[in-house]
């Protein structure tokens, strides 16, 4: 039929041409605001690597990390969810370490190495975090899985590499993998879907991997 | 967020000098704290230094035998160097048991210990708040205050201090190191670092305009057992009710501070002395002259179990 055409937009498509339609409203109304007050908008280049790849950006000052990544680069995989560092929505890992990318500036990251949910892993080849996370279940609508997955690789990097948590009950040793440390450690990612117990059963299995390797 | 301009900087002389030069700008470390205010509008900073290169990212073993630890080390290096597990557990345990993984590899320790208290009325620009804006009153006294202070407050302001991380550095007599736009250094001991808020809670510090702090001292390992007790609403990733940090000997003697009781890092050294005596003397005299709200009242019997709960776990 001629009319199941307009439904074969992805709901990706449809969300950018409704969020366009509404940004051109909010962009007229925001440009006469900043007319009033005379606010201006400071520019600034930056220049960070991304999933392997360099990338040259020209930014208003303000722009977030996940602002920067979600917006200017298109990688729409790492999520906006408070936008103040409360839920682990927006983890990304800098320099191999996992940090909240809406409570940092994009200006801040000249030179650094960053690694997106798109970087750890695609459809065909994923990443074993990704895999376990799809054989356990461990989600539901899926919108803090990107961060709940980066987090979780970093978590593996954290106690291979001997960081201590809040939960070790020795400091001077090392840490070792069980619910309570993972648990610990995942608590800067929310889930409001409360796919907890599989998110810990998924890193249970790589971590017990990953730990195995490392022996 | 209010537009700013922005530059880095690649010394704490250059951040000083820069802070000198342009008014109304702020410096950027980690960042965790200030991005928040930011987007929020508590902050509103016309131009931006950033510090997180200044290359203040070394912990380093001092001649007296103490460490000096640079003001840009994030939490996380921190709590996990060696020397900070081996003889400052205190510190490694308060650190651990602040924000989320993602945060302590990204807030650093100078920002750490300036950080602004989280009293939901100053969050809320709704709200009448002494702190965000001098002079307007304060909305907190007479509402939800079971989070704040109860102690060195006035009527002025109620927030307390939400550092996990400065009350380890108070038992621990920690010292900042600063430098100014003239080069000359300053050494702050902790204890004089920050202001209660009596009639002017927007003044946190006694840091000057444009000083910088560049490092953190600690004093040469003080051994004992080291211990940091935080009650919260959730188990993880959650700000502190009340904590304790404590350094007990085997005789019963020992060193403590308090979290979220006050504007700062609570200790009375004289407190200390009754710590052999028990929990009871000690918190009476640590906390006299409290003046809790009705909401927050339960604060000071929290304090003098936790106390006691130090106190018998550094027994085992």
């Amino acid at each position: 039929m001629e009319n199941d055409n307009r439904l074969k937009l992805s709901r990706r498509e449809m969300i950018i041409g409704t969020t366009a339609a509404i940004s051109a409203i909010a962009a007229t109304k925001l440009t006469s605001i900043e007319a009033g007050e005379s606010n201006k908008i400071a520019l600034a280049d930056v220049s960070f690597v991304v999933n392997g790849k360099k990338q040259h950006l020209a930014l208003d000052t303000r722009t977030t990390l996940l602002d920067a990544l979600r917006e200017h680069l298109k990688l729409n995989g790492t999520k906006k969810g408070c936008d103040h560092g409360q839920c682990g929505a927006c983890t990304v890992m800098v320099n191999g370490r996992r940090i909240n990318s809406c409570l940092s500036l994009a200006l801040q990251h000249e030179d650094d190495n960053i690694v997106t949910i798109e970087g750890l892993g695609s459809p065909d080849k994923l990443h074993a975090m990704q895999a376990a996370f799809i054989k356990h279940d461990a989600y539901q609508c899926g919108y803090c899985t990107p961060g709940q997955i980066c987090s979780a690789v970093a978590v593996i990097n954290e106690i291979n590499s001997g960081i201590p948590s809040h939960v070790s009950t020795n400091l001077n040793q090392s840490p070792i993998l069980n619910n309570d440390e993972i648990g610990e450690r995942m608590s800067g990612n929310i889930c409001r879907c409360g796919a907890y117990s599989n998110i810990v059963e998924a890193i249970t299995e790589v971590a017990s991997k990953a730990v195995k390797k490392a022996r | 967020m209010k537009s700013f301009t922005y530059q880095r900087v690649t010394t704490a002389l250059d951040a000083a000098k820069a802070a000198d030069k342009t008014p109304g700008s702020k410096f950027i470390a980690g960042g965790t704290n200030l991005l928040d205010l930011m987007k929020l509008q508590i902050e509103k900073p016309a131009h931006l230094i950033d510090i997180s290169k200044t290359g203040l990212n070394k912990i380093e073993l001092n001649t007296d035998g103490g460490l000096r630890i640079g003001a840009m080390v994030n939490n996380t290096d921190l709590a996990s160097h060696n020397v900070v597990r081996r003889d400052y557990g205190l510190l490694a345990r308060a650190l651990l048991s602040g924000a989320s993984g993602q945060l302590r590899n990204k807030a650093t320790t100078s920002g750490n210990l300036l950080q602004r208290t989280r009293c939901p009325y100053f969050y809320d620009t709704n709200q009448l708040c002494n702190k965000r804006v001098p002079g307007s009153g304060c909305a907190a006294i007479a509402g939800f205050s079971r989070q704040l202070a109860i102690i060195g407050s006035s009527d002025h302001c109620i927030a307390t201090h939400p550092s996990d991380m400065a009350v380890a550095m108070r038992a621990l007599d920690a010292t900042v190191e600063t430098v100014n736009v003239r080069g000359e250094h300053r050494k702050i001991p902790i204890a004089d670092l920050y202001l209660l808020p009596g009639s002017t809670p927007h003044l946190e510090n006694t840091l000057q305009p444009g000083e910088i702090i560049t490092s953190v001292l600690l004093p040469p390992p003080i051994g004992g057992k080291q211990i940091y007790q935080k009650i919260r609403d959730r188990a993880s990733y959650a700000f502190a009710t009340i904590s304790v940090g404590a350094i007990i000997y085997p005789d019963g003697s020992g060193k403590l501070a308090l979290g979220g009781v006050a504007a700062k890092p609570w200790r009375i050294e004289q407190a200390e002395a009754l710590l052999p005596k028990g929990s009871k003397l000690v918190t009476e005299r640590l906390l006299a002259g409290a003046r809790p709200t009705g909401e927050n009242q339960y604060k000071i019997m929290l304090v003098e179990r936790t106390i006691e709960s130090v106190i018998q776990q550094a027994k085992r």
